[in-house]
């Protein structure tokens, strides 16, 4: 560094002594032509590092790690979502399967009610032919009887007149002028 | 005891790598601060995890590239991303080397000229290059604004290609002069804290509370204007390579 530039003044510089500034002595650092040159390569240098690392490793890296990030939080959100609509259609389903269900048991209800209307009805029906029929047997025999009965009171009302006539008279009647009184005594 | 306010900025060569002509390139402590700069930056955006659930770190990596993309989104549009590594490098190297440059008895890259010229012209070459690139000839439009009187368009457009060709100046000086006034006023607000104290003793110790509060005060604002100088520079990139990309506007 013992060079420097206008040589001649440059010996006598004092204390600070700059590597190519010397000779400016006390004057003002940002204005010292001498140190230009090495500022301006190191800042070359240094930016140019800078540069590289900036945008070969540090931006990628960084913008990787924010996308990577919003990727993630996009991908959950899409995956609630998704599941919300599962959730939601399952919900759905349920409540269809629900109503169809109580449709059925409606159906199903309503079913065994008119077959057990039916059912019943069938059995009345029946069980009255049933009552009827021998209801029916019963006025038979009643009339029957009450004809045999009624022959029996012809038979016994001539029995009776004959003997009756007998003992007044003493006279055996006609049995059939006694029928012929019967007869006509009853209609009457 | 001298306190001189300018002598933080001072480039002191730590070893030569070689020569130029007669240039002689060293590696100096500016150089070693730009080291530490990409070191932090890449430590910072590699080494800080890559987790669904970010730590700390990896907040501060993420939060870098969202502020940067969504800078860009919102000043070039979605074409501005091809662009996206220039600009984050550009906003990193000069938050991180502006940031450690405000801790006490460390240099500050961007308080020289030089670099921030060199900044602004690689800006400034890339949307020139680019945008004739692309374009063509109609990149030139940038300099005939719609719906101006004929009258008055030569005036125009002349102010139009000055501005054009005073960007890198007034991108460079912004960073490089508030970087410059930024650290010469802590000094020397600092610097009053102990002239005070050594000079007139128990007094100046109670004399120097006012500039203490203000060099405190200052230091707060100075991190804002890191931070604030490194967006401004970045925002103006973007602003400057919209027009490369869409120089209809």
């Amino acid at each position: 560094m013992a060079e420097s530039h206008g040589g001649a003044k440059a010996p006598a510089t004092d204390a600070h002594t700059e590597a190519d500034g010397g000779h400016h002595g006390g004057g003002f650092p940002p204005f010292e032509s001498s140190t230009f040159a090495s500022q301006l390569v190191s800042l070359a240098i240094f930016f140019v590092v800078l540069y590289v690392i900036v945008s070969k490793l540090a931006l990628p890296k960084v913008g990787g790690t924010i996308e990577a990030r919003q990727n993630k939080i996009e991908g959950d959100l899409t995956e609630a979502q998704a599941l919300k609509d599962q959730s939601e259609a399952a919900l759905k389903a349920y409540e269809s399967e629900l109503a169809a269900a109580r449709a059925r048991a409606q159906a199903i209800g309503n079913e065994s009610r008119d077959k057990a209307n039916a059912q019943a009805e069938a059995e009345r029906k029946a069980l009255e032919e049933q009552l009827a029929a021998k209801l029916a047997e019963a006025e038979k025999t009643i009339a029957s009887t009450r004809a045999t009965a009624m022959s029996n009171v012809r038979s016994i009302a001539a029995d009776a007149a004959g003997t009756i006539v007998q003992q007044l008279t003493g006279v055996v009647p006609d049995a059939a002028s006694v029928n012929a009184a019967v007869d006509a005594s009853l209609k009457g | 005891m001298k306190i001189d306010p300018i002598h933080q900025f001072n480039i002191e060569p730590l070893f030569t790598i070689g020569h130029i002509g007669h240039q002689t390139i060293a590696f100096t402590n500016s150089s070693l601060y730009m080291l530490v700069a990409v070191v932090i930056i890449s430590l910072l955006m590699l080494a800080s995890g890559a987790q669904l659930v970010p730590g700390r770190l990896q907040s501060v990596a993420e939060i870098s590239y969202e502020f940067v993309a969504s800078t860009i989104r919102s000043t070039a549009g979605a074409e501005g991303m091809k662009f996206f590594p220039l600009i984050f490098s550009l906003f990193m190297f000069i938050c991180v080397s502006n940031l450690v440059g405000i801790i006490p008895y460390t240099f500050t890259v961007s308080s020289h000229l030089i670099v921030t010229v060199g900044l602004a012209l690689l800006v400034f070459f890339t949307v020139l290059i680019y945008g004739v690139a692309k374009n063509g000839l109609k990149f030139f439009s940038i300099f005939v604004p719609h719906g101006v009187p004929g009258y008055i368009l030569p005036l125009v457009m002349f102010i139009e290609i000055l501005s054009f060709f005073l960007r890198p100046v007034s991108h460079s000086i912004r960073l490089f002069a508030n970087m410059l006034a930024g650290h010469i006023a802590l000094k020397v607000f600092a610097g009053f804290v102990a002239m005070l104290g050594f000079s007139l003793g128990a007094i100046g110790w109670v004399g120097g509370v006012l500039p203490l509060a203000l060099t405190i005060a200052l230091y707060a604002l100075e991190i804002l204007v890191a931070f604030l100088q490194a967006y401004v520079f970045a925002i103006l990139t973007c602003i400057y390579l919209n027009d490369a990309i869409h120089p209809g506007h």
